[in-house]
């Protein structure tokens, strides 16, 4: 056996993490992430110029942020890191890589503007989750941005963005970046959840699984009412609206219209994984009803059906930032156990304890904040779907009615809806619910999208030149003659 | 048209087409307009394999001599799509140009520009400095083309689909996610059985079945050395229209165009498959020598992003081109299948030949060299 090569994708909590538990047992793991620095989204580091204090930037998780940027400055000289590197194909299997390799990935370092391979035997894919949007009549307008969204401009750039925001969504990531606001100076004219005060009340006993977290949930909108912000529940949103950019956000509750004048919008419904890179690796996916969208199928270790291949963090489901740290050390330790590493089985244990506790927690989140998929059928047919190419839900209802929507990907070859630039990471999940209620199916049942790569863009020239600390992609020099293959069309 | 309920089969049809690509589908299309009692088993959608994967070149330039009969029968067809299908398939005249990088190569398209002459096709030969002023955006490489006006591309993801809605509106009976599981003689005419156990009788058998043509005709007793083909396929984000005629080069290593939406779609070169698991993908190692060979020829799109790569799966033949026509050795079975990467433009005029062959036993489309014969 070839000596094992850990490749970690995503230095989020989740890599960081499983990178810790890789060199504890002895392994020197290479972490490539698409960061300037670790930390993922929700330990997302400034840029040096713009640093401010942990407490400022992270609140209540500053502590976690805090010990996990240590801990991976500690990592440094202990693994080979690629800052700014997006794994953009993965490709693993018989007969496609070569011999004593699990596989390969192809990355692009975007400071160098120059692509390269990277071997691995053992890969770990921490690839993290981005915002579930729903549409609502107005949200392309300039000034609407994801939670997700309005918070790395927080974080990132320490920028708001706008001075009177209306937040509007569901889930616990609502309150937390509308509290961050109302804390950076922003005016919050309101925070409008679409789940409602009953069905939060009923699923609240669930949360004790972590006390703690529920205990900090209720002190985000403690603090939110004490600065004298709306907080409406129940909502259904109605329509963003203005000229050049937003001007107000208009909401139904309980049985009446309430607008309110604002410059800016945060929407956001949730999380979804990010799954490409799994879905390239062959993993299987299960469609988590729960979370009204398609995860890897993985057991509570990591590891996949794929040998080889592990998921951890949010990229495996949606569980949050402190499981996904327990999950990254978990899926560490399977490595070091599938790699001939040394591992502590107790260590195992109690990981997986404590990422149950969490399971549990999640499942009362997920009650008490469901994704609004209801509210694709009640949409404006001018509501635009897919963004990237401009695909309303009147244009995905003309395609249905005229060639049939059965399934989802011909939908998709009718409509456009998901053709663009996002290649349907934001739209995909809507076009699949849309698709299943315009035939009157289970979204299950409709189909997926499947990724290819590039998995998100790369610019073409970019691909000839060889980006430092890698493998050449294509093995022959990249200025020789055309290699002759038979026109195909 | 997804057979998801199990609808019972008839016990007996008088044809059956196996395989829903833009052949099958036109052929169902043309047997149910003449009024026969047609069924089409697609293993999953109309349109998913090798007719809805590929780059939409509708192309008569560059073609193999014995190609040009049924390329041009199908070209017609093209300009009627609208007409026959109620939608144009996303079809656009813009012409292709095939480029050449040699004096060697110019020579190669002058005498193919000769050859389509005697079959009454006019191309143009256009030279390095025509070239690049009417197409600036084109590198010092291209020192000169052949030029088809009538030749241009369409929309493959929507192509075949739209044939089959076409199709089953003319009453022929379009099943798909039916994969044909065995095919047996019985009476005068064969039993068709699907992969979940129902089946039918038949009187005629119309193999449209793209790569797993020759694994049907297996079945029968006959043996196609049919190898598959992975088409190595890109496409960018949407630009302002530079880019207005769909472009090949000599050699085939780079072919790339422009949709209406601002697309670049571009591809040359094999990406990876198996078809027994309807498997395909594309590799990176080829997206770099199409980027090469593509920015050799236009630098000005090094800054534009790929946003996605793809394969396919299509049926290959040693001399690349089809099997096409009544079977030799069965009566009653009529092969279509093999089309060895360039059968999208075909897929139209295919259909309407085969329509003559079933029904007629003859068509005026001369597919004299692409007859079954010549493998068995």
């Amino acid at each position: 056996m070839t000596a094992p090569r850990v490749l970690i994708v995503g230095a989020g909590p989740a890599g960081v993490r499983a990178a810790e538990a890789v060199v504890r047992g002895g392994l020197r793991p290479v972490v490539v992430d698409e960061g300037d620095a670790c930390g993922g989204q929700i330990y997302r580091q400034p840029p040096a110029a713009k640093a401010r204090p942990a407490e400022t930037l992270y609140g209540a998780d500053a502590a976690a942020a805090r010990a996990l940027h240590a801990d991976f400055a500690a990592l440094l000289p202990a693994i080979d890191y690629y800052p700014r590197t997006l794994v953009w194909n993965l490709v693993t299997g018989a007969g496609q890589s070569g011999p004593g390799q699990t596989g390969f990935v192809h990355v692009h370092d975007r400071a160098a503007g120059a692509v390269g391979r990277l071997d691995f035997t053992h890969v770990v894919l921490a690839t993290g989750a981005t915002d579930r949007v729903l549409p609502v009549p107005g949200w392309t307008l300039p000034g609407v941005f994801t939670l997700g969204g309005a918070q790395v401009a927080l974080k990132g750039q320490g920028c708001l963005i706008g001075r009177r925001v209306a937040f509007l969504g569901t889930g616990p990531l609502l309150y937390l970046v509308a509290l961050q606001y109302a804390k950076a100076g922003a005016d919050v004219v309101v925070v409008a959840d679409t789940s409602g005060t009953w069905r939060q009340a009923r699923a609240f006993p669930g949360l004790r699984a972590a006390p703690g977290y529920a205990l900090r949930g209720m002190s985000f909108v403690a603090q939110l009412m004490l600065k004298g912000v709306p907080i409406l529940r129940g909502v259904v949103p109605a329509r963003i609206e203005g000229t050049d950019g937003v001007e107000r956000v208009t909401l139904r509750h309980r049985g009446g219209e309430k607008s309110f004048a604002c410059d800016a919008v945060g929407l956001g419904f949730g999380l979804r994984s990010e799954t490409q890179l799994a879905d390239l690796a062959g993993v299987p996916r299960r469609y988590d009803a729960a979370q009204a969208n398609w995860v890897p199928r993985a057991g509570c270790d990591g590891r996949t059906p794929r040998s080889g291949v592990y998921v951890a963090g949010d990229g495996a489901g949606i569980l949050g930032a402190q499981a996904a740290e327990l999950r990254g050390a978990r899926a560490g330790l399977a490595v070091l156990a599938d790699a001939g590493g040394r591992a502590d089985p107790a260590e195992a244990g109690r990981l997986e304890a404590e990422i149950g506790r969490w399971v549990r927690f999640r499942r009362a989140i997920d009650a008490m904040y469901p994704v609004p998929v209801q509210m694709l059928r009640g949409l404006a047919a001018e509501t635009v779907v897919c963004r990237c190419e401009h695909i309303t839900l009147g244009d995905l209802r003309r395609v249905a009615a005229n060639t049939g929507a059965e399934d989802a990907n011909r939908l998709k070859s009718f409509s456009r809806a998901g053709m663009g630039r996002c290649q349907g990471r934001f739209c995909a999940d809507n076009v699949q619910e849309l698709a299943a209620f315009l035939h009157g199916a289970a979204p299950a049942a409709m189909g997926t999208q499947r990724a290819q790569m590039p998995i998100k863009p790369i610019p073409i020239g970019d691909l000839l030149r060889q980006a430092p600390r890698t493998e050449p992609v294509l093995d022959e020099p990249v200025l020789d003659e055309p290699v002759l293959a038979g026109e195909a069309e | 048209m997804i057979d998801s309920v199990k609808n019972p089969l008839p016990s007996r049809v008088e044809i059956v087409v196996m395989g829903g690509g833009t052949a099958g589908c036109s052929a169902a299309l043309h047997l149910a307009q003449a009024g026969r009692k047609v069924v089409l088993f697609e293993q999953r959608l109309c349109g998913g394999m090798a007719s809805g994967q590929n780059y939409g070149g509708v192309r008569q330039q560059g073609r193999l001599e014995v190609e040009l009969p049924l390329s041009f029968r199908s070209r017609e067809l093209w300009d009627k799509m609208e007409k026959i299908v109620g939608n144009d398939c996303g079809f656009r005249r813009t012409g292709h140009l095939k480029l050449a990088r040699t004096p060697e190569q110019i020579a190669s398209l002058e005498e193919w520009a000769v050859m389509a002459r005697r079959h009454g096709l006019t191309v143009t030969m256009v030279t390095g400095n025509e070239l690049r002023t009417q197409h600036p955006y084109l590198s010092e490489e291209a020192c000169g083309a052949s030029f088809c006006p009538t030749d241009g591309s369409a929309n493959p993801r929507v192509t075949a689909p739209q044939w089959a809605r076409a199709a089953e509106k003319a009453g022929a009976d379009v099943r798909e996610y039916c994969p044909v599981r065995a095919l047996e003689r019985e009476g005068g005419g064969f039993r068709v059985t699907l992969a979940d156990g129902r089946s039918t009788c038949c009187d005629v058998l119309v193999n449209t079945a793209g790569a797993w043509g020759a694994g049907l005709a297996a079945q029968l007793g006959e043996s196609y050395p049919e190898g598959t083909l992975h088409p190595n396929m890109n496409v960018s984000e949407p630009m302002a229209p530079v880019i207005s005629a769909n472009f090949g080069v000599c050699g085939g290593d780079i072919y790339f165009r422009q949709t209406g939406r601002g697309n670049i779609i571009f591809g040359g070169g094999r990406g990876v498959g198996d078809r027994d698991r309807l498997w395909s993908r594309p590799l990176a190692e080829v997206n770099l020598r199409q980027a090469r060979a593509m920015l050799r020829l236009v630098p000005g799109l090094a800054g534009i992003n790929l946003i996605r790569s793809w394969s396919g799966i299509d049926g290959m033949m040693p001399d690349e081109s089809p099997v096409f026509g009544a079977s030799p050795t069965v009566p009653g079975l009529f092969h279509a299948f093999g089309f060895s990467g360039h059968g999208f433009q075909l897929g139209p005029g295919a259909g309407a030949v085969l329509c003559d062959l079933v029904i007629r036993g003859e068509t005026p489309t001369d597919i004299s060299g692409l007859l079954p014969k010549r493998f068995l």
